[in-house]
C-alpha cells in the first residue's frame, strides 16, 4: 500500500467515524423545519446554515453521509454476490454456457440502466416508510449493477479454469464443488474485492443522480443525491458557498475509493 | 505583436456589427422550445402561443390589465338573446403583412378550417359537441350562428386567430404586429414590424414602435437568467422564484411580482370506488370531515412564504383571486387551525393514540402523496405537508415520481392515495373547466368518469355548471359559478394550496411595459413597447 492509498484509507475512515459520532452527539432531528429561518447562513446553532424549508444543513449532511457511506456497500456486496454466481457460472462452466450468459451480460450492460432504475422505481409499492425507500433504492442498484463486474469475474474464472493447479486438482478427482469452494473461490478474492471497492463509489453516485432527478431517497430522509440538488442553478452556491460541503465531501469519497482500488486491481 | 494584430482584426470585424446593433430597435427574448406550429388554429404549446400572439390578429381581445374585453379587428359585435348567434361589424381598410386585404370572407373560412375536423383543431372543443358556422352578410359584417347556445360567446373570439383566405402566404400572411421573417429551428425565430399593421397610437402614428424582435430559442433557465443579467435579453415572461430572487439581488428595478396568478397547485385523494387502495382508506378519502381536516392542518401561509419564498398566496378556491370577474369573494380566507382539524375528526371517530392518529377501526392514519419529480416547489409543499400532518397523528410519505409514471397512475390505474399538481388556468372563463367539475369528466380528478353522480354535491356541481354554460346573463353565470365554488370549499374534493404570483423581469430600457398576471404577462401590449435610450445596441 503507497502511502497515498494509506492517506485514501485514514481520509475514509476519519469520515465515517466522524459521521458515526456526529450521528451520536446529534440534537436535531434531520426532518425539523425551523420555518423562519429557510435559507439561514451558518451560525453557532446552525454550522452550515439550513436549507429551503429551515432544515439543519449540517444535520442533513451528517445523516446524508451516514445513509450512502452505509448502504453502497451493501449494496455493492450485493451487486459482487450476482457477479461472482452469474460470472463464476459462465467462466466455470465454459463453452456454449459461457457464451449465452456473456451474451445476457453484454444484453444487461447495454441496458440504460438509469431508465431501469426509474421504472424499477415508479413500479415500487407507494407506502413504504422513508427509510424502507432507501434501502429498497440501494437494493435495487445492487442487483441491477452487477454485470460489469460480472465479466469482470468471468474472465478470471476463465482463465483460473485452464490453469495448471486446476487441472492437476481435477486429474486428482477432485470433486466439483470442492473445486469451486477449495480452488476457485480463495483466488477470486482479489477480484472480488476490487469489484467491491468499484462499485462503491458507483452506487454513491448512481444514488446522487437519481437523488438529483429527484427520484432517489423520500423526503425527508437525507442523501447526498437530495443534498446535491441545492447546487442545481449556479446561483444556488455562488451566493452561499457553504453549500459546497456536501459536493466536497462526495469528491473525497469517492477519490479515496478510486485510490484504494488502483492497488487491488493490480494485485487482482 | 500577433495578439495585438489579431485583437485589432477582431475589433475592426465586430464595428459594422455594432453600428448594425446601433440602428436596429429590435426586442430579444427567449423561447422555451420551438414553436410546434405556426398555423394559429392548431396551437397547444406556449411557443407556439407567443408567435400566434405576436403574428395574428383577432376579432376581439381581452385587456391583460383591466380584463375587459375590447375591440380589434371587429369595431362592434351583437350576441343574440338565445346565446346562439353573434354579429360581428369589422374595421374596414386592414390588410395582411403581404398586402392582401382582411374581410368577412377570412373569418367565415377561419371558422370553416376551424370547425372542419380534419383540421384538429384544439378551439374546436371550445363548442364542445356543437357546430359552428359562419354567413357573410357584407364583406364587413359577418355572423357566427351556433348549433347550441354558448355562454360567454363574444370572449371566446379572444382567442381565434384570422387566417387569411387568399393569400398564397396562408397563415404566414400576419395580421398582428408582426411577422415571421425568419426561422432557424432549434436556434432563433425574427419576427419583423408588419408594414400594414392597422393599429396606430393617440397620435396617429403607426404601431408597433419595435422595428424586430429575436427570439432565441434556449431551454435553460440558468442561461436565460444570466444573459438577462448581462443585458443580451430585454424580458423574462415567466419567472421562477429562484430567479426572481437572483435578479432582485442584482437588478431589482428589473423585477416585478404582479401578484397571484391564475394558477393554482392543489392536492386531493383518490375516491375512485374501484381504486385498488384499502377500503378503509377509501372510506377516510371520501368523508368531507376527513378531507376538511386535513385543509385545515395543512399551514398554507408556510407553504406560500418557505416554498416560494413568500412569492405565492394562501390559495382561497379553486378560482385565484387574480381572476376578477369570476373569483368569489364572499369565500372565507385560508385557514390553519389544528383544533378544528381535530374536532372534524374525532366526528368521525377518528382518535389520537400515543401521537398517532387511528380510525374507528384502529387503524393508523397513514398515506402517501405523490408529486412529480424534479418540481422543486412541489417537492417542497409535499415535505411540508408531511410535518404539518405529523402534527396531528397522520404519517404522510411523500413520494416523487416520473411524470409518465405519475399520470399513469392518477387518470389510468387510479393506484395512488394522494397526488399533488398545479392547475395552469390560461382562460377566465369556466367553462374552460367544464371538463375538471363535471363528474363525467375526464380531469374530474379525485373520482374521474363518474357515470352519474356519486355524491350529492357532485350532483349539484353538475347542474349548476351546466345551468351556466348555457346561460347568456353574465350575472346568473356568475351566481352559478358562485355557488360551485362554495361547494368545492366546503366540500374539498381539491385542497387548494397557493396560487403562485407571477413573476417576470423586464430590462429598465423597455419602456411602457405593465406586467400583469395574464399572458403573456409581459408583452401584451407589444405594440405600446418602445425601446429606450439605454437599450443594448444603442
Amino acid at each position: 500500500m503507497t502511502s497515498l492509498q494509506k492517506f485514501a484509507a485514514m481520509t475514509l475512515t476519519g469520515i465515517a467515524l466522524a459521521t458515526v459520532l456526529s450521528v451520536a452527539m446529534m440534537r436535531t432531528s434531520y426532518a425539523t423545519q425551523f420555518r423562519n429561518i429557510p435559507n439561514a447562513v451558518p451560525s453557532h446553532q446552525h454550522w452550515l446554515g439550513t436549507d429551503d424549508l429551515g432544515r439543519d444543513r449540517f444535520t442533513r449532511l451528517v445523516y446524508g453521509t451516514a445513509i450512502s457511506l452505509s448502504l453502497a456497500p451493501i449494496a455493492a456486496f450485493i451487486s459482487v454476490i450476482f457477479a461472482a454466481c452469474i460470472g463464476g457460472m459462465a467462466g466455470y462452466l465454459g463453452g456454449a454456457w459461457e457464451r449465452v450468459i456473456t451474451a445476457a451480460v453484454e444484453l444487461v450492460l447495454c441496458m440504460p440502466w438509469l431508465f431501469l432504475l426509474i421504472a424499477v422505481r415508479a413500479m415500487m409499492p407507494l407506502n413504504i416508510s422513508p427509510l424502507l425507500s432507501v434501502i429498497v433504492t440501494f437494493s435495487l442498484l445492487g442487483s441491477l449493477g452487477w454485470a460489469a463486474s460480472a465479466r469482470v469475474v468471468c474472465a478470471s474464472v476463465s482463465s483460473l479454469r485452464d490453469s495448471e493447479f486446476i487441472l492437476r486438482a481435477r486429474a486428482s478427482g477432485t470433486p466439483g464443488w470442492r473445486l469451486l469452494f477449495v480452488h476457485l473461490l480463495p483466488n477470486l478474492k482479489p477480484v472480488l474485492g476490487a469489484q467491491f471497492l468499484i462499485s462503491v463509489p458507483v452506487f454513491i453516485l448512481t444514488e446522487a443522480n437519481l437523488g438529483i432527478l429527484g427520484l432517489g431517497v423520500s423526503e425527508p430522509l437525507p442523501s447526498w443525491g437530495s443534498l446535491l440538488t441545492e447546487l442545481e442553478s449556479m446561483h444556488g452556491f455562488a451566493s452561499a458557498p457553504w453549500k459546497l460541503v456536501s459536493l466536497v465531501l462526495l469528491v473525497l469519497v469517492v477519490i479515496s475509493f478510486q485510490l484504494i482500488i488502483s492497488s487491488d486491481e493490480v494485485s487482482a | 505583436m500577433k495578439r495585438t494584430v489579431l485583437a485589432v482584426l477582431a475589433c475592426l470585424l465586430l464595428l459594422p456589427l455594432g453600428l448594425l446593433a446601433q440602428v436596429r430597435n429590435e426586442l430579444r427574448f427567449y423561447l422555451h422550445s420551438d414553436p410546434r406550429t405556426f398555423d394559429p388554429l392548431l396551437v397547444t404549446d406556449e411557443s407556439s402561443d407567443t408567435i400566434s400572439f405576436l403574428t395574428t390578429g383577432r376579432l376581439v381581445c381581452v385587456n391583460r390589465e383591466t380584463q375587459a374585453l375590447e375591440p380589434e379587428l371587429a369595431t362592434s359585435w351583437k350576441t343574440s338573446r338565445d346565446g346562439r348567434t353573434i354579429t360581428f361589424k369589422l374595421r374596414d381598410r386592414v390588410f395582411y403583412s403581404d398586402g392582401s386585404r382582411f374581410d368577412a370572407e377570412d373569418v367565415a373560412a377561419t371558422i370553416k378550417r376551424m370547425m372542419d375536423p380534419n383540421t384538429h383543431s384544439p378551439f374546436a372543443d371550445i363548442f364542445g359537441a356543437g357546430t359552428l358556422t359562419a354567413r357573410i352578410v357584407s364583406p364587413l359584417e359577418v355572423k357566427i350562428i351556433s348549433s347550441t347556445p354558448v355562454a360567454g360567446f363574444d370572449r371566446i373570439f379572444d382567442q381565434i386567430a384570422i387566417v387569411s383566405s387568399r393569400s398564397p402566404l396562408k397563415e404566414k400572411a400576419a395580421l398582428g404586429p408582426y411577422f415571421i421573417a425568419d426561422y432557424k429551428p432549434g436556434s432563433f425565430i425574427y419576427l419583423k414590424r408588419n408594414p400594414n399593421y392597422w393599429k396606430r397610437d393617440g397620435a396617429g402614428k403607426q404601431l408597433p414602435y419595435i422595428d424586430g424582435i429575436r427570439l432565441e430559442i434556449q431551454a435553460n433557465r440558468d442561461i436565460e437568467t444570466l444573459r438577462f443579467l448581462r443585458g443580451e435579453i430585454d424580458l423574462i415572461n415567466s419567472l421562477d422564484s429562484e430567479h426572481y430572487d437572483q435578479i432582485a439581488q442584482s437588478a431589482p428595478a428589473s423585477v416585478h411580482d404582479a401578484g397571484p396568478s391564475l394558477d393554482s397547485e392543489q392536492m386531493w385523494f383518490n375516491q375512485v370506488a374501484n381504486a385498488p387502495i384499502p377500503p378503509y382508506k377509501r372510506a377516510w378519502f371520501r368523508s368531507t370531515n376527513f378531507r376538511r381536516a386535513i385543509a385545515f392542518a395543512i399551514n398554507k401561509q408556510d407553504l406560500a412564504r418557505v416554498a416560494f419564498g413568500s412569492h405565492a398566496q394562501p390559495a382561497v378556491g379553486p378560482i385565484s383571486p387574480a381572476n376578477k370577474f369570476w373569483f368569489n369573494r364572499n369565500l372565507p380566507p385560508a385557514k390553519y387551525d389544528v383544533n378544528a382539524a381535530m374536532k372534524l375528526l374525532q366526528q368521525d371517530r377518528f382518535r389520537l393514540d400515543g401521537g398517532t392518529l387511528r380510525d374507528e377501526g384502529g387503524n393508523p392514519v397513514e398515506f402517501s402523496i405523490i408529486t412529480n419529480a424534479g418540481n422543486m416547489y412541489r417537492e417542497r409543499m409535499a415535505t411540508m405537508i408531511q410535518q404539518d400532518l405529523s402534527k396531528i397523528g397522520i404519517k404522510v410519505n411523500v413520494v416523487t415520481l416520473d411524470f409518465p409514471s405519475l399520470i399513469e397512475r392518477i387518470t389510468e390505474k387510479f393506484n395512488y392515495e394522494a397526488a399533488l399538481l398545479g392547475n395552469i388556468n390560461a382562460g377566465l372563463d369556466p367553462n374552460e373547466q367544464m371538463n375538471m367539475w363535471l363528474s363525467s369528466g375526464e380531469s374530474h380528478q379525485w373520482n374521474p368518469r363518474e357515470k352519474s353522480p356519486e355524491t350529492a354535491w357532485e350532483a349539484e356541481i353538475d347542474k349548476l355548471m351546466k345551468a351556466q354554460s348555457v346561460s347568456t346573463n353574465p350575472a346568473q353565470r356568475k351566481k352559478y359559478f358562485d355557488r360551485v365554488q362554495e361547494i368545492v370549499v366546503q366540500q374539498e374534493p381539491f385542497i387548494y394550496l397557493v396560487n403562485r404570483d407571477a413573476l417576470s423581469a423586464i430590462s429598465p430600457s423597455v419602456i411602457g411595459a405593465h406586467p400583469v398576471v395574464l399572458r403573456p404577462e409581459t408583452f401584451w401590449n407589444i405594440e405600446y413597447l418602445r425601446l429606450g435610450s439605454n437599450a443594448r445596441g444603442k
